[in-house]
């Protein structure tokens, strides 16, 4: 099992996840710092994420857009805050306009990502995911909840086509 | 008849089309009436209205009067009920997680 805790803190509108790899704190930093690879994990497999732009350093801007079933294309962005490293990076994750800017009407969360080699070859990576407020997070979470549907909603087309199957 | 029973049915019925999904999504904001959310679709009005008229029946979204205009608005409340929210966040990141440590196995059996 890969994720060893998840704390939600509704107090403090946190989400701490943490997770350990077999793998040395470089390799897992690659997953961030590689484009390439950072489009590997990002999107869910029905949303596809594509790296547009990825500067990780301080101040720096990442974008990216998914690619939905059905030809939607949802962009987000990254600021970058704090960044070290293989150690830690700090930023804030935003909503982007079909053009690319940002979508002001829509909060950021701030996520600071911490890894740490934990002997044997192991890396701990944490993830502490900071809502601006409770409002925000009800937002940001609908938002997310785009994603997790897929599964409800594949469930529910294989239901109607037995459905449209059985009258048939 | 109104119910007021939670029709679990209805909301994930109105949520099975990607186009009910985007204004859902969009409206979150609730900063746009039905005339301009038909602005991103290539569909007309009419058919926007239908849309919307679907997700209010589910509860998902609302019209609001923002003085003389009238906005769509998601119902988070609504959203809430159709999705145990900070667990759906988890499950986002469960599935983030499991990919990189995929990447990460492939990248070392590629090295061995």
């Amino acid at each position: 099992m890969t994720v060893t805790a998840v704390r939600k803190q509704p107090e403090t509108l946190t989400m701490t996840l943490e997770a350990e790899f077999d793998a040395p704190a470089d390799r897992v930093w690659q997953l961030w710092a590689d484009p390439r690879l950072l489009e590997r994990w990002w999107g869910p497999p029905t949303y596809p994420a594509t790296v547009d732009a990825h500067d990780l350093r301080r101040g720096g801007r990442v974008e990216y857009h998914m690619t939905g079933p059905a030809g939607d294309q949802p962009r987000g962005y990254w600021e970058v805050v704090r960044v070290d490293p293989p150690r830690s990076l700090v930023f804030r994750d935003g909503f982007a306009n079909d053009d690319g800017t940002r979508n002001t009407d829509l909060p950021t969360m701030e996520a600071r990502v911490t890894i740490e080699e934990i002997g044997d070859g192991r890396t701990r990576m944490s993830i502490e995911t900071v809502f601006p407020s409770a409002k925000a997070m009800e937002q940001i979470l609908a938002m997310g909840m785009e994603e997790g549907l897929k599964q409800a909603v594949g469930q529910i087309d294989a239901v109607l086509a037995e459905n449209s199957i059985a009258r048939a | 008849m109104q119910t007021i029973v939670p029709d679990y049915d209805r909301t994930f019925a109105a949520l099975a089309d990607a186009t009910r999904r985007d204004i859902v999504r969009r409206a979150i904001a609730g900063q746009e009436g039905i005339a301009e959310l038909a602005g991103h679709y290539p569909m007309s009005f009419a058919a926007v209205q239908k849309h919307v008229a679907v997700l209010e029946r589910a509860g998902l979204v609302r019209k609001e009067r923002v003085g003389r205009r009238k906005v769509v608005r998601t119902n988070l409340e609504g959203l809430r009920m159709a999705r145990g929210l900070l667990d759906r966040y988890e499950e986002l990141w469960r599935g983030r997680i499991a990919r990189m440590n995929e990447l990460i196995s492939d990248r070392q059996e590629t090295d061995a």
